[in-house]
């Protein structure tokens, strides 16, 4: 079911890592145009995300005796919409920090734990997320990649597709079938983490339409793992996941992927009317509205991480928020371009009109990753008391 | 996390609202603006104490701030309370303050007021002003809470408003005057903008709940219409637009005491407005005919949301104060938005 969503703020203590965290980002950040910051959570930078780390700003959540920082979700909140404010290129450690740290510190063994979460939080071990495959997208369950239990581990064969950074990552957590066949759907499912290093590898960069190559293809040809590459339970994967994806769909990231451009916009507007001039009251109204959005989305996501953090798994009202957030997301781009046209005879500035054209191009994902609007409404719908 | 006391007033209120304001008796009220029903009605709430819980303990109330009497406010959207409930609240708390006596009637706030060369005060479209006996207006002398009577009044609005066009032909000697120590000054409309917003919340979650009871009853192709996926899918937006609502609303009625910040009241009246619309068009299209008839209570909810969107500025008037407070700063918008919502 579907529960409130009450209005918090972030404690105080948590909103005191703000200002440090700001003023390391913006510096590092300062010669990147607004067209490579708008990649935000896409944009790779391994060297940027070990300075993160040595600040001690990834695995804030993580427990100390793993080399994280006991810190609650909130303290993780603050870093990560200030880190995406900034379109600062995190993606590296993005993946493991959001879900597979906390899904190794919920299900994994001691020796696990050990071995992966320090180099996490150093910044030195990058993951990926294993799910999407060519006959299973939003139809996760249908997975047909297999892994056989052999003499001392598993073999894997089959092929993952839409892996956003496979070929710049150490690991992939898979989620792939262990027993039975695909039409037992949830059951008979398992998560690995899988070296990417292994031989029967193959990793291919798939191009984007903004000339990008963040996802991947992934060929598993008979690769052999050992037995504790298995995290968690054989046979638990789906219910491992499902907790996996409300870390997934409830940051910050779902509602900000077009901050920089409405930034920078505004602040266009702002040097070009400083002049004492009454501002254009449509461009008035429209940063009205963004605002106005932008105030009761990130009230909502703090109210979910509120939720994360009384060790709640608030899967059905992520998936609200994240609707709601991806649809922000869009609208910017799509509203900022008209705005940008509704004075032909002044063109935007080259790099404003560049952002303006990546977001365009990519914005369409913004709705597919992470879970589709149309599945999420669907899960809504049932946590509403439907079906 | 919602605290014992927001629970405990939340329950309470419900139960108050069923028994006293169920959907025969806010066709009766609207029929009847003055009548006994709308009386009857008002005692029920004044014996509740929830009218005074915003004034100061010493004062004989409760010494809450929106913070926790919010709840109250979602009730009486909740219900279509035929009656300016929280408008009252709000005006007995700020007559508290400096310790004038408030009318033991309801109250509505008028949305903009002015003075005519012959001396007629004249107030437009004044929500409640038809089941209201007081009327807060903000004259150039100053703020001034009007008595209804030897006031004119006409109904604005469609069949069931309870809105309405008043005229005084002057400024009634018994008339209250507000403090000038108020400090700063209130922003009635800012407030009542938030309030109402905060009512269109809980019609909202009232619409969507109806929206899920009747597609989990009505079938259709041999089962209920709540199975298919494109009922689905509108639901599952409203739902989602009822809870940006509520947000919207929560985030202006945060505060410790009885004021709303203007920019807080934007994004609550401009945020609800936008939710509104879609919420009523697919409470709509989910119940079919029935949907509009006089006698299903649909219509209760949906008429309020659509005139509740007008009052006291909508949409476009909103935004455009919020945009150019922005404009006319240098935040960036992740810092607007927290100091904004840090100031409730």
């Amino acid at each position: 079911m579907i529960s409130e969503l009450p209005f918090v703020n972030i404690p105080s203590e948590d909103e005191s890592l703000r200002q440090s965290v700001r003023r390391f980002v913006r510096d590092y950040v300062a010669n990147l145009p607004p067209d490579i910051r708008a990649r935000s959570w896409l944009g790779f930078d391994a060297e940027f995300s070990r300075q993160l780390a040595a600040r001690g700003w990834i695995g804030l959540t993580l427990p100390l005796e793993y080399g994280g920082h006991g810190r609650g979700h909130f303290a993780r909140f603050v870093v990560a919409e200030e880190l995406l404010a900034a379109g600062a290129p995190v993606s590296a450690h993005w993946f493991a920090d959001r879900q597979s740290a906390p899904l190794i510190a919920k299900y994994g063994t001691e020796a696990q734990k050990r071995f992966y979460l320090p180099a996490i939080c150093r910044g030195e071990a990058f993951f990926c997320i294993g799910m999407s495959e060519p006959g299973a997208g939003s139809d996760l369950a249908s997975v047909r990649t297999r892994a056989e239990k052999t003499a001392d581990g598993w073999r894997m064969k089959g092929h993952k597709i839409w892996t956003s950074n496979a070929h710049r990552s150490h690991y992939m957590i898979a989620l792939v079938r262990t027993s039975g066949i695909p039409e037992d759907r949830q059951k008979g499912l398992s998560q690995f983490i899988v070296n990417l290093k292994s031989p029967g590898i193959t990793i291919r960069p798939i191009r984007d339409a903004a000339g990008d190559d963040h996802f991947c293809e992934v060929f598993f040809d008979e690769v052999e793992l050992r037995d504790d590459a298995l995290i968690g339970s054989e046979g638990t994967g789906w219910e491992q996941v499902t907790a996996e994806l409300a870390f997934e769909r409830s940051g910050p990231e779902r509602l900000y992927s077009s901050l920089v451009l409405l930034e920078e916009w505004l602040d266009a507007i702002r040097s070009r009317d400083r002049s004492g001039k009454e501002f254009n009251p449509s461009d008035q109204l429209l940063a009205g509205r963004l605002a106005s959005h932008l105030t009761v989305l990130r009230a909502l996501s703090i109210s979910v991480t509120c939720k994360l953090e009384a060790g709640e798994s608030p899967v059905v009202e992520a998936a609200l928020v994240k609707d709601l957030g991806t649809e922000f997301e869009q609208a910017v781009p799509t509203l900022i371009s008209d705005a940008l046209a509704a004075t032909p005879d002044e063109a935007a500035a080259p790099q404003l009109a560049r952002t303006v054209a990546y977001l365009t191009q990519v914005a369409p994902t913004f709705s597919l990753r992470g879970g589709t609007r149309e599945i999420l409404r669907g899960m809504i719908a049932r946590g509403l008391g439907l079906r | 996390m919602r605290t014992v006391i927001d629970t405990m007033i939340a329950d309470s209120v419900e139960h108050i609202l069923q028994d006293c304001c169920d959907p025969q008796r806010v066709r009766q009220v609207e029929a009847d603006p003055r009548g006994n029903v709308a009386s009857a009605m008002w005692e029920v709430l004044e014996q509740s104490g929830f009218i005074d819980a915003l004034c100061p303990e010493h004062m004989g109330g409760a010494g809450l701030g929106w913070r926790e009497a919010a709840p109250i406010v979602f009730a009486c959207g909740r219900h279509a309370l035929p009656l300016p409930m929280a408008a009252t609240m709000l005006v007995r708390a700020v007559l508290a303050e400096t310790s004038v006596d408030a009318p033991s009637e309801p109250v509505a706030i008028a949305s903009a007021a002015d003075v005519l060369d012959d001396g007629t005060v004249r107030a437009d479209a004044v929500p409640y002003g038809l089941t209201a006996r007081w009327v807060l207006v903000s004259l150039p002398v100053g703020d001034r809470l009007l008595p209804i009577d030897g006031a004119s009044r006409s109904p604005f609005g469609g069949r069931g408003t309870l809105s309405a066009n008043i005229r005084w032909p002057a400024v009634p000697a018994n008339s209250i005057p507000l403090s000038s120590k108020t400090n700063p000054a209130v922003c009635w409309r800012a407030t009542a903008a938030a309030l109402v917003a905060a009512q269109m919340a809980g019609a909202m979650q009232r619409v969507t709940a109806m929206a899920i009871e009747h597609a989990n009853n009505r079938n259709q192709f041999g089962k209920p219409i709540g199975r298919q996926q494109a009922i689905q899918q509108q639901i599952s937006i409203m739902a989602a637009q009822t809870f940006a609502a509520r947000m919207a609303a929560s985030i202006a009625l945060g505060g410790a005491g009885w004021r709303v910040h203007p920019n807080t009241a934007a994004v609550a009246k401009a945020r609800a407005g936008e939710a509104a619309v879609q919420v009523a068009a697919i409470g709509h299209a989910v119940h079919g005919a029935i949907g509009i008839t006089e006698e299903f209570d649909l219509q209760l909810f949906t008429r309020r949301l659509n005139e509740w969107r007008g009052e006291y500025g909508g949409e476009s008037y909103w935004n455009g104060i919020l945009g150019r407070t922005l404009l006319e700063g240098a935040m960036s918008p992740l810092d607007f938005t927290r100091i904004l919502t840090a100031a409730t």
